[in-house]
């Protein structure tokens, strides 16, 4: 009986399996469609990278300023919380829930949903103090530093082992 | 490298069964370029709306020109817009067709006189399938419109294109004559 099961059931591995076999025909299949039935007369126009429409400037793989990562995880920050507000809005005023503990549920999800919201907003005002927020940053902070040892000792190390000024730009604190 | 497009040179049932295969899937599934120029644009988007309801022709706008096929120009193409139109075109993949929306686009429209900046029809600058009348056209207008494209696509073939090479040996035979 039971090798008969085994024999005749599939394991959740192989389901697995099934489903990247099933993916990958689904997409070679559509690929070798395309290149069978698709016309092919490319352009110099058609093969610009895309712009909106304007005339592209440089490559499609161009860089972008970093502090764009800032503004993206912030923004998922309160994207995240409003996925969460919906489903809390749709169990916050349930009736059943509400009789059953004689209205002490409406506080606790409020408070809950207070308290979630508080934590993000926490996160927000450290970002603002940071001054992540602000696109240009308020002031450079250079930082300050003397050194005990005068300037003349490196100089005079570089000219010992290179025989010239040039280089002493780059060592040493300026 | 398009294997079949335009490879043929006289259909046999197989053929024509393969064409309608291949006319049935893009007739049912036009993606338009989500794009607008003027006030045509809003009945365009009117026309994506519930009530009107695009989806059911298979249509769902698309924010890129690679993924579309169709260029719905809804709206006064002036100069300085012909450029972008002209290489936004270019850009889509093909097959790619072209509705032009409103009479700004037809002719020019109101600008017919008057209008400097104004392109007198955009089929001066791209090939256009469907002529869309109106100012601005209602949805059911445009709907109308993608109707007659889709009766336009199902006449396609996989056959070379033989109009032009008649033409040519007429007017040889004219000559000769």
């Amino acid at each position: 009986m039971e090798n008969n099961i085994n024999t005749t059931q599939i394991s959740a591995f192989g389901e697995l399996l099934l489903y990247i076999i099933a993916g990958i025909i689904f997409v070679v299949g559509g690929l070798v469609t395309a290149y069978l039935i698709r016309p092919h007369r490319p352009n110099e126009e058609k093969l610009t990278s895309y712009e909106s429409g304007e005339e592209p400037v440089g490559q499609a793989w161009g860089k972008f300023n970093i502090r764009f990562y800032v503004i993206a995880i912030i923004f998922l920050l309160f994207d995240v919380e409003i996925v969460f507000l919906f489903p809390w809005a749709t169990v916050f005023g349930r009736k059943e829930l509400m009789e059953a503990t004689d209205g002490l549920w409406g506080w606790f999800s409020l408070t809950e949903m207070f308290l979630f919201v508080a934590i993000l907003a926490l996160g927000l005002a450290y970002a603002w103090k940071k001054g992540h927020l602000d696109w240009v940053k308020p002031t450079v902070k250079v930082p300050e530093y003397s050194s005990k040892v005068p300037k003349i000792l490196y100089e005079q190390l570089n000219e010992k082992y290179t025989g010239s000024k040039s280089e002493q730009k780059d060592i040493g604190p300026e | 490298m398009g294997l079949l497009d335009q490879k043929f040179n006289s259909g046999g049932v197989i053929i024509t069964k393969v064409d309608d295969l291949i006319n049935w899937a893009r007739l049912s599934s036009m993606w338009p370029m989500s794009f607008g120029l003027a006030c045509c644009a809003i009945e365009f988007m009117s026309t994506g709306t519930s009530i009107y309801d695009m989806d059911r022709f298979g249509m769902a706008p698309r924010a890129s020109p690679r993924q579309s096929d169709v260029m719905i120009v809804a709206g006064t193409v002036t100069f300085k817009m012909a450029d972008r139109v002209r290489r936004l075109y270019e850009q889509m993949a093909e097959p790619r067709y072209v509705i032009s929306m409103g009479s700004c686009s037809n002719c020019g429209g109101p600008y017919w006189d008057h209008g400097y900046h104004v392109v007198k029809g955009v089929d001066r600058v791209i090939p256009v399938d469907v002529y869309v009348p109106g100012c601005p056209p209602r949805p059911e207008a445009l709907i109308g419109g993608f109707l007659k494209l889709q009766e336009k696509i199902r006449n396609e073939t996989l056959m070379a294109p033989q109009a032009i090479e008649r033409m040519m040996k007429e007017n040889v035979k004219e000559k000769q004559s």
